[in-house]
C-alpha cells in the first residue's frame, strides 16, 4: 500500500501505515533498525550512477538514514506537508531552519511567546552574524506586519504558546506572510497534527519538538520541519552540512511512538480539558490558561481552528506565595516532577523554579511568568486518578 | 490507583540514580558483587535483571498478581509450566488453543511421560468430568484461538480449586485491560507479550503472574534453572507498550466490534466468531468476564472453501498477510495454512476450524478503511 496518498485514509491509519513500505525488508512486518554510519556501492559505476543521477540512496549516516527517511515521510503525511526534516532535537530544527534561510542583514520576526531558546538563539547568537531579530507582542498581527521591512525572511510563532497558551490565529498569522511574501513558520509541538494542521492554513513552515507528543513516551529526543519539497531542500542540505541529524534507534522509536499518536491525543485531549475544568472550579486556583475553556483569552480562536486542545494546563493559585505554590507541587504524587511534556506519564513544574530561577523579577514578570504559576503536563493516566491527586495537594 | 495509571506509573518509578523519568535499561549481564559469598540485589542476569525486574512488576500490577516472570516467548512460557508436572501427572487443556501450545503439550509434553487430553472447556460440566485422578494441571485459553470460544473463567477455577489442581489461563487475547483471572480464581496467568502487551509487533517474549508465593518460587526456581527469560531491550520495548495497552485495546475490541457487525450483515460471510456479538455462544460469560470490550481479535467463515478463504485472504491491502496478532497494525490469516497448521488435519477439522475460517487482528487503523479493505477483499474472484 505505501499509503503514499495518506490523504485518502483516516487520521489513525496514517499514523500507523504512512510513509512505510507495504513489504519491508526480509518481510518483517516492522522496518528493521539501520545502524550502519555509511552504505557500501556494489562497484565503481553504481558509484557514478548515484552522482550523475541523483539516486535516491544512502551514502553516509549524517546525510540520512533508512529509518530517518520513514519516519520523515510519516511526519509529513501527518501534518498534510510535502515533506519533512528531522533533526536531533527541536532546536537542532530551528537552529536548521534560521541558519539555512538567513543571511547577514536579514531580519526575522517573532510573536514574544515563542519558546525563549528559539528567540535566545536569534538574538543572542545569530546577532554576531549580522542577522537581525525583532520581537513583538504575541498575537499582535498589527505590530508583527509593522515590524516587517523589505530585509525581513521569516515570521516565526508557537501556536499554542508555552506556557501561557495563547493561540495564534493562524489563516490571520499566514496572511500577514503571503501579503507581504514573507515566509511563516509555526512551533506546533503543543498542538500537533493532531489538533492542527498549520499548512492547510496557508502556513509555510510547521516545526515540532518531536521529544513531545510525536515521540510521546518520554524517552527520545527528536525535532522535525515540515513543508514544501522544494522549500526544504536547502535546510535538508544544510543539515547534511551540519550533522543534526537524528539517530536510527530514535527514529524508530519516534516512529513506534507515531502508533499510538491517534489513541493517545485523544486521551491527552480529554484528559487536558476534564482536568483544566476541574482546576477552574477549585476555590484555591484563580486563573487557568487552557485554550479549550471558554474564559481562555484565545477561546474563540482555538476553537475556529483546533480539533481539541491538548494536555498543557498552567495555573495560578490565588492565595499562595511561590513557596505555597511549590507546596502544592511538591505535594502531588502522580506527576513527577520536571521539564518537558507530551509523554504518557504527567508532568508538573513550577516555571519560576524550573526555568526562571536564576533571572530577576522584573525580567520574569517580563516573561508573564508568576510565582503562583503551576505548570501541568497532562500524561494519559485515568482522568479521575489525576483529579484526586491534584484534589489532595490542593486542599494540603 | 486505577489501570492506565499503574500501567504507566508501577515500576516506572523515578531513577534514583540519574532521575531520569524512563527507567535506563540495564544490558548488564553480571553485577560486580562487594566480597566472595555475599550476594548484592543482583548477580547474573539470567536470575534477575532490573529491566526485566521493572516490566514484570508492572504486569504483576496489571494483573492483581503478586509477581510475574518474563521469559523470551509465550511459548517458553507456557512450557515452564508444564515443568512444574512429573512423568505420569496428566493435562486437561480446552480444545480451543494455540497450535503451539497444542504442539507443546502432544509432541513434547508427552515424551516426558506427561499424559495429555483436551476438552470442550466451554461447558465447565464437560470439563470436571474429564478431571483424572493424576490431573495435575488444568490449562484454558478465553477467547480462544482461532474460534474466539469462551470459557467462563470462575467456574472453571471453581472445579480445579475444590478439586486440587493447578489451573492456568493463557490471557493473550483479553489482556488485563479486559480480563482479570487473578481475581476469578486462577493459579497461573500466561501471556504471549509479544502480542498486545507489546503491542507493536517488535518485542518476543512471554510471561507468567501469580498470586501465590510458594507457586512464583517454584517456577521461579524452574525459570533459573532452565535459563529462559525475556532480553532486556525486550523487556524496555514491552514496558513501553503496556503504557499504552489500555488505549489500545479499548480503541482496538470497539472497531473489531464495528467489524464483526459488518461482516454479520454480509452474504458473503457464512458465520462470525466473536463475543462480543448478541447472539454468540459465549456472549453471556464474556459480557460477565470481559470489562469494557471484547478484544480485537475475531474470526469468520467465508461461503466458500479453502481456495476461496486463501484468495480473500491474500486480497486485503490494510490488513497485511501474518500470524501473530495484537499489535497497532491489522493482520489477516487463514488459520488451516497458517496459525494452527501444525494441528493434525483431522484434528483441527474436528475441533472445528475449518478450511475457509479466516482469523483476524484488529490494529488501530480506522475502522473505516479496514471495513473498505475487506469489502474488497471479499468482492475480490
Amino acid at each position: 500500500m505505501a499509503l503514499q496518498e495518506a490523504e485518502e485514509y483516516g487520521e489513525s491509519t496514517t499514523a500507523v501505515h504512512a510513509g512505510e513500505s507495504h513489504q519491508k525488508a526480509l518481510d518483517s512486518i516492522t522496518d528493521p533498525i539501520v545502524m550502519a554510519s555509511t552504505y557500501t556501492f556494489e562497484n565503481t559505476k553504481a558509484v557514478i550512477d548515484y552522482i550523475e543521477q541523483n539516486q535516491d540512496r544512502g551514502e553516509y549516516g549524517r546525510y540520512g538514514n533508512p529509518n530517518e527517511a520513514v519516519v520523515e515521510r510519516k511526519l509529513a503525511a501527518l501534518d498534510g506537508g510535502e515533506d519533512a526534516v528531522l533533526y536531533s532535537s527541536g532546536m537542532a530544527a530551528i537552529v536548521g531552519v534560521i541558519m539555512a534561510k538567513l543571511n547577514a542583514g536579514d531580519e526575522v520576526v517573532f510573536f514574544d511567546e515563542c519558546y525563549h531558546r528559539s528567540r535566545e538563539f536569534c538574538s543572542k547568537h545569530m546577532s554576531r552574524f549580522g542577522v537581525v531579530t525583532r520581537q513583538v507582542e504575541a498575537c499582535n498581527y498589527d505590530a508583527m506586519e509593522a515590524a516587517i521591512n523589505n530585509n525581513t525572511k521569516l515570521l516565526v510563532s508557537e501556536s499554542p504558546t508555552n506556557p501561557h497558551l495563547s493561540v495564534v490565529d493562524l489563516e490571520r498569522f499566514a496572511a500577514i506572510g503571503k501579503r507581504t511574501g514573507v515566509e511563516t513558520l509555526i512551533d506546533a509541538t503543543l498542538a500537533t497534527p493532531y489538533n492542527v494542521k498549520p499548512i492547510k492554513f496557508g502556513v509555510d513552515y510547521v516545526l515540532h519538538s518531536a521529544t513531545k507528543y510525536l515521540g510521546g513516551h518520554n524517552d527520545l529526543l527528536a525535532g522535525v520541519i515540515i513543508g514544501g519539497k522544494q522549500q526544504l531542500a536547502d535546510i535538508r542540505y544544510l543539515r547534511g552540512i551540519l550533522g543534526s541529524i537524528n539517530s536510527a534507534h530514535n527514529c524508530y522509536l519516534l516512529q513506534r511512538g507515531l502508533k499510538t499518536f491517534d489513541v493517545r491525543m485523544e486521551r491527552h485531549n480529554a484528559n487536558g480539558m476534564a482536568i483544566a475544568t476541574f482546576l477552574e472550579s477549585h476555590p484555591r486556583v484563580s486563573k487557568v490558561y487552557y485554550p479549550g475553556l471558554a474564559s481562555h483569552s484565545y477561546h474563540e480562536v482555538a476553537k475556529k481552528q483546533m480539533r481539541g486542545y491538548g494536555g498543557l494546563i498552567t495555573f495560578e493559585l490565588g492565595d499562595a506565595d511561590w513557596r505555597a505554590t511549590a507546596d502544592v507541587v511538591d505535594r502531588c504524587r502522580l506527576p513527577k516532577i520536571g521539564p518537558s511534556l507530551g509523554g504518557v506519564e504527567s508532568l508538573i513544574e513550577q516555571p519560576l523554579v524550573m526555568s526562571y530561577y536564576e533571572l530577576p523579577a522584573e525580567e520574569r514578570a517580563a516573561y508573564g511568568i508568576k510565582d503562583n504559576m503551576i505548570r501541568m503536563a497532562i500524561g494519559i493516566e485515568d482522568t479521575h486518578d489525576l483529579i484526586q491527586d491534584l484534589n489532595q495537594a490542593l486542599e494540603g | 490507583m486505577k489501570f492506565r495509571t499503574k500501567a504507566i506509573h508501577i515500576g516506572n518509578e523515578r531513577c534514583k540514580t540519574t532521575g531520569a523519568v524512563v527507567p535506563p535499561i540495564h544490558l548488564a549481564s553480571t553485577y560486580v558483587q562487594d566480597e566472595p559469598g555475599v550476594w548484592g540485589e543482583y548477580d547474573y542476569s539470567r536470575s534477575g535483571n532490573p529491566t526485566r525486574d521493572r516490566m514484570e512488576t508492572t504486569l504483576a500490577a496489571l494483573e492483581n498478581g503478586t509477581d510475574a516472570l518474563a521469559f523470551s516467548s509465550g511459548m517458553a512460557a507456557t512450557h515452564c509450566v508444564s515443568m512444574l508436572l512429573n512423568s505420569g501427572d496428566h493435562i486437561l487443556a480446552g480444545a480451543d488453543i494455540y497450535g503451539g501450545t497444542y504442539r507443546l503439550l502432544h509432541k513434547i509434553c508427552n515424551r516426558s511421560g506427561i499424559e495429555v487430553s483436551l476438552v470442550d472447556a466451554t461447558d465447565p460440566a464437560t470439563l470436571s468430568e474429564a478431571i483424572q485422578s493424576n490431573t495435575k494441571l488444568i490449562w484454558i485459553e478465553t477467547p480462544g484461538n482461532p474460534l474466539m470460544s469462551i470459557t467462563d473463567i470462575a467456574a472453571c477455577a471453581g472445579i480445579a480449586n475444590n478439586a486440587g489442581i493447578l489451573i492456568g489461563v493463557d490471557n493473550t487475547f483479553a489482556t488485563p485491560s479486559l480480563t482479570r483471572p487473578l481475581d476469578l480464581g486462577v493459579d497461573i496467568v500466561m501471556h504471549s507479550a509479544t502480542k498486545y502487551l507489546g503491542g507493536h509487533s517488535d518485542a518476543l517474549g512471554g510471561a507468567l503472574v501469580v498470586k501465590s508465593k510458594d507457586l512464583f518460587d517454584e517456577l521461579y526456581f524452574i525459570q533459573n534453572a532452565t535459563g529462559n527469560c525475556m532480553s532486556p531491550l525486550d523487556s524496555f520495548l514491552i514496558s513501553r507498550g503496556m503504557k499504552t495497552l489500555d488505549l489500545r485495546v479499548k480503541a482496538q475490541s470497539e472497531s473489531a466490534l464495528t467489524i464483526a457487525k459488518y461482516l454479520s450483515g454480509d452474504s458473503r460471510i457464512k458465520r462470525v466468531l466473536y463475543p462480543g456479538l448478541p447472539d454468540s455462544i459465549g456472549f453471556d460469560v464474556a459480557q460477565k468476564q470481559m470489562r469494557g470490550g471484547f478484544g480485537g481479535m475475531l474470526s469468520f467463515e467465508l461461503c466458500g472453501d479453502f481456495t476461496k478463504a486463501k484468495r480473500v485472504t491474500g486480497s486485503t491491502q490494510l490488513f497485511q498477510l501474518a500470524v501473530s496478532l495484537g499489535a497497532v497494525e491489522s493482520l489477516i490469516e487463514q488459520p488451516a495454512s497458517m496459525s494452527h497448521a501444525s494441528y493434525d488435519r483431522e484434528v483441527r477439522l474436528k475441533n472445528g476450524i475449518s478450511d475457509e475460517l479466516i482469523r483476524l487482528s484488529v490494529g488501530l487503523e480506522d475502522v473505516d478503511d479496514l471495513i473498505h479493505d475487506l469489502d474488497c477483499a471479499l468482492a475480490c474472484q
